[in-house]
Order: C-alpha cells, then sequence, then structure tokens
C-alpha cells in the first residue's frame, strides 16, 4: 500500500520509519508547515535510497530533527498525493475534531481509505464519517486510537458488536502511573504528578489524562463501534461523543483515599465502561491483585462478550512505535 | 433514596402471581421432617438466580418440595437483574439440616444457579470509598443517611483524616447490602455524596476483576 502520512509526531514518524518493514511505502508526509511527496508531483524526496518510488524515512527523520520540517512541499500537497492510504496523526481535537476531520473526508472523497490515530474524528463526528464512507469507495479504520497497542477495536469487530456487552479497562496510561505511583510510595497526586512530568509519563499540562478526558474519548469510540456494529440500518444508531460521558478524574483523589484501599487489600484505578448505550469514566475500586489493576503505564481491555465470557487483552497504551504498530496493522487489514 | 426501592418483600410476594401455584406444590410435599425424628426443622433461605422464562421459578421450586422442604415464602425481584442478567429469586423454607443439604444438592443437579443458601438478611457486600470534606460534612450524619436507607446498612468504616480536619479526608465504607439491590444502595450513596459535596470511589460490582 502507498501512505501518506498527515502528521510527523511521535506517531506519524514511527509510522515512516517502520512502514516498510510492514511491506508498504510512504510515498508523502506532512506536519503543520510543510510536505515531502515522493511522485514527482514537486516533491523534494524523490525515490527511496532503496530505489523503491518511497520517501526516504532517514531523510525525513532527521530533516524533521534538524530543520523542524518534513520537506520543502506545502501540507496541501501530500494531501492531494498519489496514496492508497492516508494515515491521520495530527493532534487529537474536540468539537469539530479539525483539521483531522477534513483530512479524512478528503481521502475519502478520492474512495482512498485512511487509518486514524487521531481520536478526535471518531469520537466527535462517527456519524458525520459513517455518512462519509457511504459515499465513498474507502474505508476508514481506527485501531490506534484505543489502547495504543492493544487490539481492541478489531477484536470487538471480530467478536461482533452485537455480541459484545460491555467493554470496560484502563485506558491511560499516564493517570495509571500516578494512581500506581501513589499507591505505591503513599505520596499525594501532586508529588507524584511532578515525577511523572520529570519522567516524561505526563505532559506539562496533565489535564486531558488526569481529568479523564482521553480515557473516555477512548471510551466514546468503542461505544459508537458497539452501537453502530449492533445495527443494520446506521440511522437506527446512537451516536456517542465526548458530552454523552459521564467522566471523573483523578486529580482530586487523596494519598489517604489509596491507603484505606490497600489496608483492604484494593487499590483505585481510572477505569473507562462503554457500551451500546453508555460511556462511564471514573477513579474505582479493584481488588489489588486482579486482573484490572494493571501497573505503570500498561493498559488493559476487558470485553464482556455474550457467549464467550469475558476477554482481558493488556499491554502498551501508548507510544510511537506501538501506535504505528497498531496503524500498520490497520493499513495491512485494509489490503 | 431508600423509598425508591422497588417494592418491599411483602408486597412483592402478594402481588407474584408465581406464589399461587407454589403454595399448590407445597402442598404436595412430604411433611417437614417426615423420617428423621432426631432433627428439628429450621427456616432457611436459599438465593436463586433464574433465567428470565416461564416455568422457570415452578421448575425451582420442585427440587425443594420434592426433598421434604416445607417452603414458606418466595420473594421474586422482578426488577432486579443479577450482574449475569438474571432474575434473583428468594425463597424460604423449612427443612431439617440434613434435608437442607439435599435440598441444594438438588437445586444444584437440577441446574438451578443457587448464589447463596444460609440465613443472612444481608446478602451482598459492598467497599467503597468516600473523600473529601467529611468530617465538615457531618460524617456521622453522612453514616447514619445511609444507614436509614433500607437497601443497605453500613458494616464498618474506617477514616483517614491525615491533615487534621480542615482538609479533605477518605473514609473506606463496607455496606452490607440486601439481596439484589448494592445497585439501589450505591445510588443513595451517591446522591447523599453529591449533596454534601463529596467524591465516591464505586467498586466496580458484578465484575470479580
Ligand atoms: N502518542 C501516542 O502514543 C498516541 C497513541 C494513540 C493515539 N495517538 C494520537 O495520534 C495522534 C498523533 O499523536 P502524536 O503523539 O504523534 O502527536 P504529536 O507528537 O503532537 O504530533 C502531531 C503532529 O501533527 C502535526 N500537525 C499538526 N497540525 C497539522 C496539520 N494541520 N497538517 C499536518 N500536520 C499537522 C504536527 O506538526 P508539527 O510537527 O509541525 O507541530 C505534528 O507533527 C494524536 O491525535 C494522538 O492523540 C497518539
Amino acid at each position: 500500500m502507498r501512505l501518506a502520512v498527515i502528521g510527523a509526531g511521535a506517531v506519524g514518524r514511527s509510522v515512516v520509519e517502520l512502514a516498510g518493514e510492514y511491506g508498504h511505502e510512504v510515498v508523502a508526509v506532512a506536519d503543520s508547515s510543510s510536505a515531502v511527496v515522493a511522485d514527482g508531483t514537486g516533491g523534494t524526496g524523490g525515490p527511496g535510497s532503496d530505489g523503491r518510488a518511497g520517501v526516504d524515512p532517514d531523510a525525513v527523520a532527521a530533516r524533521k530533527a534538524e530543520r523542524g520540517i518534513v520537506g520543502d512541499d506545502d501540507p496541501a500537497d501530500a494531501l492531494a498525493a498519489d496514496y492508497d492510504v492516508l494515515v491521520e496523526a495530527t493532534p487529537t481535537t474536540l468539537g469539530d475534531a479539525e483539521p483531522g476531520f477534513s483530512h479524512v473526508t478528503t481521502a475519502l472523497e478520492r474512495d482512498r481509505h485512511a487509518v486514524l490515530a487521531n481520536k478526535g474524528p471518531v469520537a466527535e463526528r462517527f456519524g458525520d464519517l459513517r455518512a462519509a464512507v457511504d459515499d465513498s469507495d474507502g474505508e476508514i479504520r481506527f485501531e490506534a486510537t484505543v489502547g495504543g497497542a492493544i487490539p481492541a477495536v478489531s477484536t470487538v469487530e471480530d467478536i461482533e458488536p452485537g455480541h459484545v456487552t460491555a467493554v470496560r479497562g484502563v485506558l491511560n496510561g499516564t493517570a495509571n502511573f500516578i494512581l500506581t505511583r501513589m499507591a505505591a510510595e503513599g505520596l499525594d497526586y501532586d508529588h507524584v504528578l511532578a515525577e511523572a512530568q520529570d519522567l516524561g509519563v505526563a505532559e506539562a499540562d496533565p489535564s486531558f489524562d488526569v481529568d479523564g478526558t482521553d480515557a473516555a474519548l477512548k471510551c466514546v469510540i468503542l461505544a459508537n463501534v458497539l452501537s453502530f456494529g449492533a445495527v443494520d440500518d446506521p440511522t437506527d444508531a446512537r451516536e456517542f461523543t465526548l458530552e454523552d460521558a459521564d467522566v471523573s478524574g483523578i486529580r482530586d483523589v487523596p494519598g489517604s483515599a489509596l491507603r484505606l484501599a490497600a489496608e483492604d487489600g484494593r487499590t483505585v484505578r481510572l477505569i473507562g465502561e462503554a457500551t451500546g448505550e453508555a460511556v462511564r469514566v471514573a477513579p474505582r475500586l479493584v481488588p489489588e491483585n486482579g486482573t484490572l489493576a494493571v501497573s505503570g503505564t500498561q493498559n488493559i481491555v476487558q470485553i464482556e462478550t455474550s457467549h464467550a465470557g469475558r476477554l482481558n487483552i493488556s499491554g502498551r497504551g501508548a507510544g510511537g512505535p506501538e501506535t504505528a504498530s497498531a496503524v500498520l496493522g490497520d493499513v495491512g487489514r485494509l489490503e | 433514596m431508600s423509598d425508591r426501592r422497588d417494592g418491599a418483600p411483602e408486597a412483592a410476594l402478594d402481588a407474584e402471581d408465581a406464589a399461587a401455584p407454589v403454595d399448590g406444590e407445597g402442598g404436595d410435599a412430604p411433611s417437614p421432617d417426615g423420617g428423621h425424628a432426631a432433627a428439628t426443622p429450621s427456616t432457611h433461605t436459599v438465593r436463586l438466580e433464574l433465567v428470565d422464562e416461564p416455568g422457570q421459578l415452578l421448575a425451582a421450586l420442585h427440587p425443594i418440595a420434592d426433598n421434604g422442604g416445607n417452603l414458606l415464602s418466595i420473594y421474586h425481584e422482578r426488577g432486579n437483574k443479577t450482574p449475569r442478567g438474571r432474575i434473583p429469586v428468594e425463597v424460604d423454607f423449612e427443612a431439617t439440616p440434613e434435608r437442607f443439604e439435599e435440598i441444594v444438592d438438588a437445586l444444584r443437579s437440577e441446574g438451578v444457579n443457587v448464589m447463596q443458601a444460609g440465613t443472612e438478611r444481608y446478602a451482598e457486600e459492598v467497599t467503597l470509598l468516600l473523600f473529601g470534606h467529611l468530617i465538615d460534612t457531618d460524617l456521622s450524619d453522612t453514616l447514619s443517611r445511609i444507614e436509614a436507607c433500607e437497601s443497605a446498612s453500613v458494616a464498618d468504616v474506617s477514616l483517614a483524616a491525615p491533615q487534621g480536619t480542615e482538609e479533605a479526608s477518605s473514609a473506606r465504607l463496607r455496606l452490607e447490602a440486601r439481596a439484589g439491590e448494592t445497585e439501589a444502595a450505591l445510588s443513595a450513596v451517591r446522591e447523599l455524596a453529591t449533596e454534601k459535596e463529596l467524591r465516591v470511589v464505586e467498586p466496580l460490582t458484578g465484575v470479580d476483576a
């Protein structure tokens, strides 16, 4: 498959780097201010050093590191390039979910596929996306949006959404790291947050993670998969957005609450739950040694099925290569 | 809060249409303690989990009557569902200890799921955390209001107020909820917490994670 990678952050750069290993070719890369297009439409990337027609991943990485750009083209050129699959890896935005939403619909209008790492469009405008897919020969996939490397969406699809009664889990590594450290060290939130920021586990503004928004977006996406997947006619499906989620975060959980939980063999985890009817994210009490009490930045997804009991999948919920592996898995499913 | 329950057991029993054939069934049962002169019958409660299909209740009652149990009452909680989506039914009957064992075995071998067999009134236990200004918002009032809710009673409280009474403190509460009423108990706590601006960390119920 020929890929256009939109967004050259941790995820986009890893997709560019690893695509060759999966047998795909990157024909265009864009960041917020520049692009490189390899197919002779004015690109500076030119044929890769291995003689293939794609952009040279090393050259892209080097330019991004040294000059902060990926090439001398305009980002719009990457969108117009001759690709089979557009990889959307720009920042997750809420509300209209732009520019990610338009990047995806541009691909669909051209009857190309799109694979998203960006949660915004699938969480905030699932119905609009479905409508755009219906009018296109292209498809969308978005495994990377939920639980990074964990195959949550495709497992739900394999089981069939109509036979999945609920999906729950730990879907934010930053919040989980903080709760794990608070419990282990008996420290308060502020101390552990500072430590997490030093380690690069939490961002300077950690709100998205610690207030539960990120986990809620993932659950909203799962709720959409369950709701739309269970009906024949999409107009019968209930569409979820972040507004439909009941969300509370971990910011004010005192260290004393974790100590009380530990005395009783329990701990607190930020648990997200999605069904085709509701989305809820909140700190919850779970058994200290239970399946859901994953530690550090680990994530876990627990799928409740009608005929096959419960499935648990744990793993790395974030990171460039981890997320890129989910993106490239999706690309493979589109072949 | 507590007045939002789906109906008291007494009312449910009276209204329960399935209760009629049950009485007839009970009449056919051997008199309690038939061949076991030595043991005295006592009252037992079993909690069963039934699939919501016609005839299920009756099928579940046969093993009790057929093995010498004397049916006393049936509380069919149609409004509630167990975590597996089934209907919880509480059955009280008289039997000798020996017969009681046989009845539970017979129920299980008939494929009836016996969730609990015993005599406790509170069948479900739930542990949760509360945090916030617990002291300023009158902890004892909070506890007695939970206690006043018919669904649950407070079995155990642990408090941690590390920064003195001014700062946020935490409490761990163990509640005992009536059979099938854990959700009602939790929503009572939730409402109370909202009113007092406290935060609740609920357990994941129905998930033995
Ligand atoms: N990181 C993870 O582990 C992970 C996991 C799952 C999902 N995701 C999602 O994947 C997406 C990318 O994540 P990331 O960590 O790689 O983010 P990031 O490091 O912030 O990178 C975002 C990239 O998007 C580019 N960009 C912004 N606006 C653009 C535009 N209009 N056109 C083209 N490019 C634009 C940025 O350009 P500049 O470089 O010029 O600023 C940057 O290269 C996000 O939506 C994120 O939520 C990430």
